[in-house]
Protein backbone atom coordinates (compact mmCIF):
# COMPACT_ATOMS: atom_id res chain seq x y z
CA UNK A 1 0.00 0.00 0.00
CA UNK A 2 2.85 2.74 0.50
CA UNK A 3 3.09 3.30 -3.13
CA UNK A 4 0.06 4.08 -3.98
CA UNK A 5 -1.34 7.68 -4.51
CA UNK A 6 -3.89 9.08 -2.46
CA UNK A 7 -6.07 11.98 -3.28
CA UNK A 8 -4.91 14.72 -1.10
CA UNK A 9 -6.63 18.26 -0.18
CA UNK A 10 -4.97 21.19 -1.93
CA UNK A 11 -6.06 23.64 0.65
CA UNK A 12 -6.37 23.16 4.55
CA UNK A 13 -10.24 24.00 4.73
CA UNK A 14 -10.53 21.06 1.86
CA UNK A 15 -12.19 17.96 3.75
CA UNK A 16 -12.33 14.52 1.48
CA UNK A 17 -14.12 12.27 4.09
CA UNK A 18 -13.99 8.27 3.29
CA UNK A 19 -17.02 7.69 1.36
CA UNK A 20 -18.88 11.01 0.98
CA UNK A 21 -18.80 14.27 -1.34
CA UNK A 22 -15.62 16.23 -0.40
CA UNK A 23 -16.38 19.79 1.21
CA UNK A 24 -15.05 23.16 2.97
CA UNK A 25 -14.39 23.68 7.12
CA UNK A 26 -13.74 26.69 8.58
CA UNK A 27 -13.07 27.65 11.54
CA UNK A 28 -15.39 29.52 13.78
CA UNK A 29 -14.41 31.45 16.79
CA UNK A 30 -16.56 30.33 19.81
CA UNK A 31 -16.52 34.09 21.33
CA UNK A 32 -17.16 35.94 18.76
CA UNK A 33 -18.62 34.24 15.64
CA UNK A 34 -15.16 34.68 13.54
CA UNK A 35 -14.60 32.59 10.59
CA UNK A 36 -11.14 30.93 9.96
CA UNK A 37 -9.69 28.73 6.67
CA UNK A 38 -7.29 27.56 9.10
CA UNK A 39 -7.32 26.78 13.06
CA UNK A 40 -4.82 29.53 15.20
CA UNK A 41 -3.78 30.01 18.54
CA UNK A 42 -6.34 32.81 19.31
CA UNK A 43 -8.87 34.45 17.18
CA UNK A 44 -7.50 37.31 15.17
CA UNK A 45 -10.33 39.61 16.11
CA UNK A 46 -11.13 39.32 20.11
CA UNK A 47 -8.40 37.33 21.04
CA UNK A 48 -10.23 34.66 22.61
CA UNK A 49 -8.12 31.17 23.19
CA UNK A 50 -9.11 27.83 22.19
CA UNK A 51 -12.25 28.45 21.15
CA UNK A 52 -12.49 27.27 17.88
CA UNK A 53 -15.44 24.84 16.59
CA UNK A 54 -15.09 23.28 13.17
CA UNK A 55 -18.39 24.74 10.72
CA UNK A 56 -19.10 23.71 7.27
CA UNK A 57 -19.25 26.59 5.01
CA UNK A 58 -21.66 27.33 2.36
CA UNK A 59 -21.18 26.41 -0.72
CA UNK A 60 -22.67 29.66 -2.66
CA UNK A 61 -21.54 33.48 -2.45
CA UNK A 62 -21.17 35.99 -4.56
CA UNK A 63 -18.29 37.61 -6.44
CA UNK A 64 -16.92 40.37 -4.54
CA UNK A 65 -13.72 41.42 -6.32
CA UNK A 66 -11.48 39.57 -9.03
CA UNK A 67 -8.73 39.91 -11.37
CA UNK A 68 -8.26 38.75 -14.77
CA UNK A 69 -4.39 37.27 -14.24
CA UNK A 70 -2.90 37.41 -18.27
CA UNK A 71 0.99 37.08 -16.53
CA UNK A 72 2.08 34.72 -13.85
CA UNK A 73 4.83 33.21 -13.21
CA UNK A 74 6.67 30.48 -15.32
CA UNK A 75 4.56 27.84 -16.18
CA UNK A 76 0.93 28.94 -14.68
CA UNK A 77 -1.55 28.61 -17.42
CA UNK A 78 -2.93 32.39 -18.62
CA UNK A 79 -5.23 34.06 -18.72
CA UNK A 80 -7.49 33.01 -15.64
CA UNK A 81 -9.56 34.93 -13.10
CA UNK A 82 -8.73 35.37 -9.75
CA UNK A 83 -11.76 36.01 -7.72
CA UNK A 84 -12.98 36.94 -3.94
CA UNK A 85 -15.88 35.42 -3.27
CA UNK A 86 -18.01 36.32 0.01
CA UNK A 87 -19.48 32.99 1.13
CA UNK A 88 -23.19 33.30 2.64
CA UNK A 89 -22.33 32.32 5.77
CA UNK A 90 -19.69 35.43 6.08
CA UNK A 91 -16.77 33.13 5.41
CA UNK A 92 -14.45 34.73 2.42
CA UNK A 93 -12.80 32.41 -0.45
CA UNK A 94 -10.15 33.29 -2.98
CA UNK A 95 -9.87 30.75 -6.21
CA UNK A 96 -10.39 30.56 -9.97
CA UNK A 97 -13.55 31.86 -11.23
CA UNK A 98 -14.43 29.31 -14.16
CA UNK A 99 -17.39 28.42 -16.84
CA UNK A 100 -17.20 32.31 -17.67
CA UNK A 101 -14.98 33.84 -19.97
CA UNK A 102 -11.95 35.96 -18.86
CA UNK A 103 -13.45 39.34 -20.41
CA UNK A 104 -14.30 42.30 -17.52
CA UNK A 105 -17.16 43.14 -19.71
CA UNK A 106 -18.78 39.36 -19.02
CA UNK A 107 -18.06 39.16 -14.99
CA UNK A 108 -20.54 41.02 -12.95
CA UNK A 109 -19.14 42.15 -9.40
CA UNK A 110 -22.01 40.88 -7.44
CA UNK A 111 -22.79 38.03 -9.40
CA UNK A 112 -23.84 34.93 -7.61
CA UNK A 113 -21.63 32.14 -7.49
CA UNK A 114 -21.00 28.21 -6.10
CA UNK A 115 -18.26 26.50 -4.94
CA UNK A 116 -17.77 23.67 -7.02
CA UNK A 117 -14.53 21.06 -5.64
CA UNK A 118 -12.86 19.32 -8.50
CA UNK A 119 -9.56 18.23 -9.45
CA UNK A 120 -6.44 20.42 -8.72
CA UNK A 121 -5.74 21.18 -12.61
CA UNK A 122 -3.91 17.49 -12.77
CA UNK A 123 -1.32 19.18 -10.80
CA UNK A 124 0.39 16.16 -9.00
CA UNK A 125 3.09 16.55 -6.33
CA UNK A 126 6.52 14.52 -6.35
CA UNK A 127 5.11 11.90 -4.84
CA UNK A 128 2.45 11.20 -8.00
CA UNK A 129 -0.35 12.22 -5.40
CA UNK A 130 -3.18 13.62 -7.13
CA UNK A 131 -5.54 16.79 -5.21
CA UNK A 132 -8.46 18.34 -4.89
CA UNK A 133 -8.90 22.17 -5.60
CA UNK A 134 -11.93 24.60 -5.40
CA UNK A 135 -13.34 26.65 -7.73
CA UNK A 136 -16.22 29.00 -8.28
CA UNK A 137 -18.51 29.15 -11.18
CA UNK A 138 -21.34 31.38 -12.07
CA UNK A 139 -24.67 30.30 -10.40
CA UNK A 140 -27.05 31.33 -13.01
CA UNK A 141 -25.64 29.32 -15.81
CA UNK A 142 -25.16 25.97 -13.97
CA UNK A 143 -29.09 26.16 -12.68
CA UNK A 144 -29.85 26.70 -16.72
CA UNK B 1 7.82 68.26 26.27
CA UNK B 2 10.24 66.26 24.37
CA UNK B 3 12.57 68.66 21.49
CA UNK B 4 11.20 68.38 18.06
CA UNK B 5 12.87 66.38 15.20
CA UNK B 6 14.01 67.86 12.02
CA UNK B 7 15.68 66.44 8.64
CA UNK B 8 18.93 68.35 7.80
CA UNK B 9 20.06 66.51 5.61
CA UNK B 10 18.20 64.30 2.69
CA UNK B 11 18.89 62.40 -0.62
CA UNK B 12 18.72 59.90 -2.55
CA UNK B 13 20.35 58.36 -6.04
CA UNK B 14 18.60 58.39 -9.32
CA UNK B 15 17.03 55.05 -9.12
CA UNK B 16 17.81 52.46 -12.25
CA UNK B 17 19.84 49.35 -12.50
CA UNK B 18 23.09 48.88 -10.64
CA UNK B 19 24.15 45.17 -11.58
CA UNK B 20 27.99 46.56 -11.18
CA UNK B 21 27.39 47.90 -7.86
CA UNK B 22 26.50 46.12 -4.33
CA UNK B 23 24.00 47.02 -1.91
CA UNK B 24 26.31 48.25 1.36
CA UNK B 25 28.23 50.59 -1.49
CA UNK B 26 24.57 51.80 -3.13
CA UNK B 27 23.17 52.63 0.85
CA UNK B 28 27.27 53.92 1.34
CA UNK B 29 26.95 56.65 -1.74
CA UNK B 30 23.24 57.74 -0.64
CA UNK B 31 24.04 58.08 2.85
CA UNK B 32 27.36 60.10 2.06
CA UNK B 33 24.68 62.57 -0.02
CA UNK B 34 22.94 63.34 2.96
CA UNK B 35 25.93 63.78 4.83
CA UNK B 36 26.92 66.20 2.29
CA UNK B 37 23.61 67.98 2.23
CA UNK B 38 23.64 68.74 5.84
CA UNK B 39 27.48 69.60 5.82
CA UNK B 40 28.17 66.84 8.75
CA UNK B 41 30.28 63.67 8.36
CA UNK B 42 29.76 60.19 9.76
CA UNK B 43 31.80 60.91 12.98
CA UNK B 44 29.16 63.13 13.80
CA UNK B 45 26.14 60.57 13.55
CA UNK B 46 25.42 58.95 16.95
CA UNK B 47 23.05 56.17 15.14
CA UNK B 48 22.62 54.15 12.19
CA UNK B 49 18.89 53.01 11.27
CA UNK B 50 19.32 50.68 7.90
CA UNK B 51 16.81 49.65 6.09
CA UNK B 52 16.92 46.84 2.98
CA UNK B 53 14.44 44.03 2.64
CA UNK B 54 16.52 41.48 0.40
CA UNK B 55 19.60 41.00 2.03
CA UNK B 56 18.01 41.47 5.10
CA UNK B 57 20.40 38.81 7.18
CA UNK B 58 23.40 40.78 5.73
CA UNK B 59 24.07 43.20 8.44
CA UNK B 60 24.11 45.98 5.12
CA UNK B 61 24.28 49.03 8.21
CA UNK B 62 27.74 48.00 8.94
CA UNK B 63 28.26 47.42 5.73
CA UNK B 64 27.95 50.98 4.84
CA UNK B 65 29.78 52.27 7.34
CA UNK B 66 32.99 49.76 6.20
CA UNK B 67 32.52 51.90 3.28
CA UNK B 68 32.26 55.69 4.63
CA UNK B 69 33.29 55.11 8.63
CA UNK B 70 33.38 52.48 11.08
CA UNK B 71 32.83 55.02 14.33
CA UNK B 72 31.26 52.48 16.47
CA UNK B 73 27.95 53.51 17.10
CA UNK B 74 25.24 51.46 17.15
CA UNK B 75 23.60 50.23 13.78
CA UNK B 76 20.21 48.49 13.43
CA UNK B 77 18.89 46.70 10.17
CA UNK B 78 15.47 46.45 9.63
CA UNK B 79 13.15 44.90 7.45
CA UNK B 80 9.04 45.84 7.05
CA UNK B 81 7.80 45.07 3.20
CA UNK B 82 7.70 47.83 1.45
CA UNK B 83 7.66 50.25 4.73
CA UNK B 84 11.20 49.18 4.94
CA UNK B 85 12.93 52.64 4.25
CA UNK B 86 10.23 54.42 6.03
CA UNK B 87 10.37 52.17 9.44
CA UNK B 88 13.92 52.67 9.01
CA UNK B 89 13.72 56.72 9.01
CA UNK B 90 10.72 55.80 11.72
CA UNK B 91 13.72 54.07 14.19
CA UNK B 92 15.94 57.05 13.91
CA UNK B 93 13.12 59.47 14.54
CA UNK B 94 12.28 57.70 17.61
CA UNK B 95 15.67 57.94 19.18
CA UNK B 96 16.03 61.23 18.37
CA UNK B 97 12.69 61.61 19.94
CA UNK B 98 13.55 60.29 22.92
CA UNK B 99 16.80 61.94 23.47
CA UNK B 100 18.93 58.73 23.48
CA UNK B 101 21.20 60.90 20.57
CA UNK B 102 21.16 64.16 18.90
CA UNK B 103 22.34 63.36 15.50
CA UNK B 104 20.94 59.73 13.55
CA UNK B 105 20.92 58.76 10.77
CA UNK B 106 18.60 56.59 7.97
CA UNK B 107 19.08 55.25 5.12
CA UNK B 108 16.85 52.52 2.74
CA UNK B 109 18.49 51.03 -0.09
CA UNK B 110 17.84 48.05 -2.54
CA UNK B 111 18.71 45.96 -4.94
CA UNK B 112 15.34 44.24 -7.37
CA UNK B 113 15.77 41.04 -9.44
CA UNK B 114 13.41 41.72 -12.26
CA UNK B 115 9.95 40.50 -13.06
CA UNK B 116 6.89 39.60 -10.81
CA UNK B 117 7.03 40.20 -6.86
CA UNK B 118 4.97 38.35 -5.05
CA UNK B 119 3.29 34.54 -4.66
CA UNK B 120 5.58 31.55 -3.73
CA UNK B 121 3.73 29.99 -1.11
CA UNK B 122 3.85 26.97 0.54
CA UNK B 123 7.10 24.96 -0.38
CA UNK B 124 4.68 21.69 -0.02
CA UNK B 125 2.72 19.18 -1.92
CA UNK B 126 1.61 20.97 -5.13
CA UNK B 127 2.12 25.16 -6.86
CA UNK B 128 -0.92 27.11 -5.50
CA UNK B 129 -0.60 30.07 -8.32
CA UNK B 130 -3.38 29.71 -10.76
CA UNK B 131 -5.42 27.08 -8.87
CA UNK B 132 -6.45 29.17 -6.22
CA UNK B 133 -6.21 32.57 -8.14
CA UNK B 134 -3.21 34.40 -8.09
CA UNK B 135 -1.02 35.56 -5.52
CA UNK B 136 1.45 38.37 -7.65
CA UNK B 137 1.84 41.69 -6.75
CA UNK B 138 -0.12 43.22 -9.91
CA UNK B 139 -2.96 40.36 -8.97
CA UNK B 140 -3.46 41.16 -5.22
CA UNK B 141 -3.67 45.18 -5.84
CA UNK B 142 -5.89 44.33 -9.03
CA UNK B 143 -8.55 42.67 -6.68
CA UNK B 144 -7.53 45.49 -4.35
CA UNK B 145 -9.05 47.99 -6.93
CA UNK B 146 -11.93 46.29 -7.98
CA UNK B 147 -13.09 45.91 -4.96
CA UNK B 148 -13.23 49.89 -4.69
CA UNK B 149 -15.13 49.25 -8.40
CA UNK B 150 -17.68 47.14 -6.56
CA UNK B 151 -18.06 49.52 -4.31
CA UNK B 152 -18.12 52.93 -6.34
CA UNK B 153 -18.10 51.83 -9.94
CA UNK B 154 -14.42 53.26 -10.02
CA UNK B 155 -13.52 52.17 -14.22
CA UNK B 156 -10.57 50.70 -15.66
CA UNK B 157 -10.04 54.19 -17.44
CA UNK B 158 -10.04 56.16 -14.03
CA UNK B 159 -6.86 53.75 -12.41
CA UNK B 160 -5.26 54.14 -15.70
CA UNK B 161 -5.43 58.23 -15.17
CA UNK B 162 -3.03 57.49 -12.70
CA UNK B 163 -0.39 56.22 -14.64
CA UNK B 164 -0.75 59.16 -17.41
CA UNK B 165 -0.56 61.74 -14.21
CA UNK B 166 2.68 59.89 -12.19
CA UNK B 167 4.40 59.56 -15.90
CA UNK B 168 4.06 62.98 -16.74
CA UNK B 169 5.19 64.20 -13.35
CA UNK B 170 8.48 61.78 -13.45
CA UNK B 171 9.29 64.34 -16.59
CA UNK B 172 9.94 67.29 -14.61
CA UNK B 173 11.65 64.98 -11.89
CA UNK B 174 15.49 63.80 -12.96
CA UNK B 175 15.82 61.28 -10.30
CA UNK B 176 13.39 59.38 -12.11
CA UNK B 177 14.11 56.34 -13.42
CA UNK B 178 12.27 57.03 -16.26
CA UNK B 179 11.45 60.52 -18.02
CA UNK B 180 8.79 59.56 -20.46
CA UNK B 181 4.96 60.92 -21.07
CA UNK B 182 2.47 58.16 -21.36
CA UNK B 183 -0.80 59.26 -22.93
CA UNK B 184 -3.92 57.38 -21.36
CA UNK B 185 -4.44 55.12 -24.55
CA UNK B 186 -0.34 54.02 -24.80
CA UNK B 187 -1.43 52.88 -20.83
CA UNK B 188 -4.75 51.12 -21.05
CA UNK B 189 -3.05 49.31 -24.28
CA UNK B 190 0.17 48.27 -22.78
CA UNK B 191 0.25 44.34 -21.76
CA UNK B 192 -2.13 43.39 -19.71
CA UNK B 193 -0.49 42.07 -16.47
CA UNK B 194 -3.55 41.32 -14.39
CA UNK B 195 -6.65 43.45 -15.17
CA UNK B 196 -7.32 46.00 -14.16
CA UNK B 197 -3.87 46.38 -14.14
CA UNK B 198 -1.80 46.99 -17.77
CA UNK B 199 2.13 47.05 -17.13
CA UNK B 200 1.69 50.65 -17.61
CA UNK B 201 0.03 50.40 -14.66
CA UNK B 202 2.86 48.71 -12.19
CA UNK B 203 5.41 50.25 -10.71
CA UNK B 204 9.03 50.12 -11.93
CA UNK B 205 11.67 47.22 -10.50
CA UNK B 206 15.12 49.10 -10.14
CA UNK B 207 17.79 49.79 -8.17
CA UNK B 208 18.19 52.55 -5.43
CA UNK B 209 19.16 54.06 -2.56
CA UNK B 210 18.02 57.34 0.07
CA UNK B 211 19.20 58.87 3.29
CA UNK B 212 18.62 61.13 6.10
CA UNK B 213 20.10 62.76 8.67
CA UNK B 214 17.78 63.57 11.80
CA UNK B 215 18.32 65.94 14.44
CA UNK B 216 16.79 67.91 17.74
CA UNK B 217 15.79 70.70 17.50
CA UNK B 218 18.96 71.67 19.82
CA UNK B 219 20.99 70.52 17.35
CA UNK B 220 19.82 72.10 14.63
CA UNK B 221 19.85 75.42 16.50
CA UNK B 222 23.48 74.52 17.73
CA UNK B 223 24.49 74.10 13.94
CA UNK B 224 23.03 76.91 12.69
CA UNK B 225 21.20 74.80 9.79
CA UNK B 226 17.48 76.06 10.87
CA UNK B 227 16.85 77.44 7.03
CA UNK B 228 16.83 74.64 5.05
CA UNK B 229 15.78 71.79 8.55
CA UNK B 230 12.65 70.18 7.83
CA UNK B 231 10.30 69.49 10.69
CA UNK B 232 8.82 65.86 11.31
CA UNK B 233 5.51 67.10 12.77
CA UNK B 234 3.97 63.12 12.84
CA UNK B 235 5.57 59.21 12.29
CA UNK B 236 2.86 57.05 12.51
CA UNK B 237 3.84 53.01 12.26
CA UNK B 238 0.47 50.66 11.42
CA UNK B 239 -0.12 46.66 11.07
CA UNK B 240 -3.34 45.62 9.95
CA UNK B 241 -6.12 45.49 12.27
CA UNK B 242 -8.54 42.58 11.24
CA UNK B 243 -10.86 42.77 8.84
CA UNK B 244 -13.31 39.58 7.82
CA UNK B 245 -11.54 39.37 4.28
CA UNK B 246 -7.87 39.39 4.82
CA UNK B 247 -7.97 35.92 5.22
CA UNK B 248 -7.79 35.98 1.29
CA UNK B 249 -7.19 39.54 0.71
CA UNK B 250 -4.14 41.62 1.75
CA UNK B 251 -5.52 44.88 3.19
CA UNK B 252 -3.97 47.81 2.71
CA UNK B 253 -6.80 50.14 3.90
CA UNK B 254 -7.26 50.03 7.60
CA UNK B 255 -3.84 49.92 8.19
CA UNK B 256 -3.56 53.34 6.10
CA UNK B 257 -6.69 55.20 7.67
CA UNK B 258 -5.53 53.70 11.15
CA UNK B 259 -1.92 55.38 10.36
CA UNK B 260 -3.24 58.71 8.70
CA UNK B 261 -5.50 59.02 11.75
CA UNK B 262 -2.26 58.62 14.25
CA UNK B 263 -0.53 60.86 12.12
CA UNK B 264 -3.06 63.69 11.81
CA UNK B 265 -3.64 63.65 15.72
CA UNK B 266 0.18 64.02 16.62
CA UNK B 267 0.96 66.89 13.76
CA UNK B 268 -2.39 68.34 15.03
CA UNK B 269 -3.74 68.97 11.91
CA UNK B 270 -5.76 67.53 8.97
CA UNK B 271 -5.77 66.11 5.44
CA UNK B 272 -7.23 69.37 4.06
CA UNK B 273 -4.23 71.53 5.51
CA UNK B 274 -1.45 69.64 3.15
CA UNK B 275 0.32 71.09 0.48
CA UNK B 276 0.81 67.26 -1.56
CA UNK B 277 1.55 63.75 -0.68
CA UNK B 278 3.65 61.27 -1.82
CA UNK B 279 1.58 58.00 -1.50
CA UNK B 280 2.41 54.32 -2.04
CA UNK B 281 1.79 53.91 -5.62
CA UNK B 282 2.74 50.34 -5.96
CA UNK B 283 -0.10 49.68 -9.01
CA UNK B 284 -2.13 52.74 -10.46
CA UNK B 285 -5.09 50.72 -8.52
CA UNK B 286 -3.44 51.48 -5.16
CA UNK B 287 -2.91 55.14 -5.73
CA UNK B 288 -7.21 55.60 -6.00
CA UNK B 289 -7.90 53.51 -2.81
CA UNK B 290 -5.79 55.51 -1.21
CA UNK B 291 -7.11 59.18 -1.63
CA UNK B 292 -9.80 58.30 0.11
CA UNK B 293 -8.03 56.47 3.54
CA UNK B 294 -5.73 59.33 3.92
CA UNK B 295 -8.77 61.27 3.56
CA UNK B 296 -7.92 63.55 0.30
CA UNK B 297 -11.68 63.18 -0.45
CA UNK B 298 -14.37 61.56 0.95
CA UNK B 299 -14.84 57.53 0.43
CA UNK B 300 -16.26 57.13 -3.39
CA UNK B 301 -14.82 60.45 -4.41
CA UNK B 302 -11.55 59.01 -5.68
CA UNK B 303 -12.51 58.51 -9.39
CA UNK B 304 -13.50 62.17 -9.50
CA UNK B 305 -10.54 63.58 -7.95
CA UNK B 306 -8.08 61.86 -10.74
CA UNK B 307 -10.79 62.55 -13.79
CA UNK B 308 -10.61 66.48 -12.58
CA UNK B 309 -7.34 66.83 -12.28
CA UNK B 310 -6.93 67.83 -8.12
CA UNK B 311 -4.41 65.38 -7.50
CA UNK B 312 -1.57 66.66 -10.70
CA UNK B 313 0.69 69.25 -10.02
CA UNK B 314 -0.98 72.52 -10.00
CA UNK B 315 -4.19 70.88 -8.68
CA UNK B 316 -6.05 71.15 -5.40
CA UNK B 317 -3.38 68.41 -3.95
CA UNK B 318 -0.87 67.36 -6.39
CA UNK B 319 -0.04 63.77 -5.24
CA UNK B 320 3.24 61.93 -6.17
CA UNK B 321 4.65 65.00 -8.40
CA UNK B 322 8.31 62.95 -7.75
CA UNK B 323 6.58 60.38 -10.15
CA UNK B 324 5.65 58.14 -8.12
CA UNK B 325 6.26 54.61 -7.60
CA UNK B 326 4.70 54.00 -11.15
CA UNK B 327 7.70 56.29 -12.97
CA UNK B 328 10.31 57.12 -10.36
CA UNK B 329 10.76 53.42 -9.36
CA UNK B 330 10.06 51.55 -6.58
CA UNK B 331 13.16 49.61 -5.02
CA UNK B 332 11.01 48.59 -1.80
CA UNK B 333 13.80 49.30 1.27
CA UNK B 334 14.63 52.90 -0.32
CA UNK B 335 11.16 53.75 -1.37
CA UNK B 336 10.34 55.31 2.16
CA UNK B 337 13.34 57.30 2.52
CA UNK B 338 12.96 58.56 -1.13
CA UNK B 339 9.74 59.69 -0.96
CA UNK B 340 10.54 61.94 2.61
CA UNK B 341 13.30 63.04 0.26
CA UNK B 342 10.69 64.43 -2.06
CA UNK B 343 8.43 66.26 0.16
CA UNK B 344 11.38 67.83 2.12
CA UNK B 345 12.51 69.24 -1.44
CA UNK B 346 9.15 70.86 -1.77
CA UNK B 347 9.36 72.13 1.91
CA UNK B 348 12.59 73.74 1.06
CA UNK B 349 11.39 75.18 -2.26
CA UNK B 350 14.13 72.81 -3.75
CA UNK B 351 12.51 71.27 -6.32
CA UNK B 352 12.62 73.09 -9.39
CA UNK B 353 10.54 72.70 -12.35
CA UNK B 354 7.94 70.29 -9.85
CA UNK B 355 8.22 72.58 -7.58
CA UNK B 356 4.48 72.84 -5.23
CA UNK B 357 4.43 76.63 -4.87
CA UNK B 358 4.60 77.75 -1.38
CA UNK B 359 4.72 73.93 -0.19
CA UNK B 360 4.42 74.06 3.64
CA UNK B 361 3.20 70.46 5.23
CA UNK B 362 4.10 67.38 2.86
CA UNK B 363 2.80 63.85 4.05
CA UNK B 364 4.45 60.78 3.58
CA UNK B 365 3.16 56.84 2.73
CA UNK B 366 3.91 53.94 2.37
CA UNK B 367 2.61 49.78 2.41
CA UNK B 368 4.35 47.10 3.57
CA UNK B 369 2.19 44.28 2.11
CA UNK B 370 1.63 41.90 5.14
CA UNK B 371 0.67 44.56 6.42
CA UNK B 372 2.58 47.58 7.13
CA UNK B 373 1.72 50.89 6.65
CA UNK B 374 4.28 54.22 7.63
CA UNK B 375 3.18 58.03 7.55
CA UNK B 376 5.27 60.93 8.17
CA UNK B 377 3.89 64.41 8.54
CA UNK B 378 6.78 67.30 7.61
CA UNK B 379 6.41 70.34 8.10
CA UNK B 380 8.80 73.95 6.40
CA UNK B 381 11.30 74.72 8.90
CA UNK B 382 9.88 77.29 11.67
CA UNK B 383 13.58 78.01 12.62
Amino acid sequence: MSTATQLLPAAPCLRIPDGEPPFLEGQCCGACGSLYLTSRMACSRCGKRDDFHAQRLASEGTLYSYAIVHRSFPGVETPFISAIVDLADGAVLKGNLRGIPADPNQIRLGMAVKVVIDDALGRRDKEGNAYLAYFFEPLEESAA
Amino acid sequence: MSDDVYIIGVDMLKFGRFPDRTVPQLGAQAALMALDDAGLEIHAMEALYCGNLYQANAMVGQRILQEIGQTGIPVVNCANACATGATAFREAWMAVKAGACDLALAVGVEQMGKGLLGGGGAGTGIPKEGLFGGSTMPTVFAEAGMEHAHRYGTTFEQFAKVSVKNHHHSTLNPKAAYQMETPLEMVMNAEMISYPNTKLMCSVNVDGAAAAVLASGKKVRELGLGKRAVKVRASALTSDPWQARDLVMPDVNSCTRLAAEKAFNMAGIGAEDLDLVELHDCFATAELLHYENLGLCADGEAGRLIDEGETALGGRIPVNVSGGLLSKGHPLGATGIANIYEVSTHLRGEAGRRQVIDARLGLTHVIGLGSACAIHILEKSDL
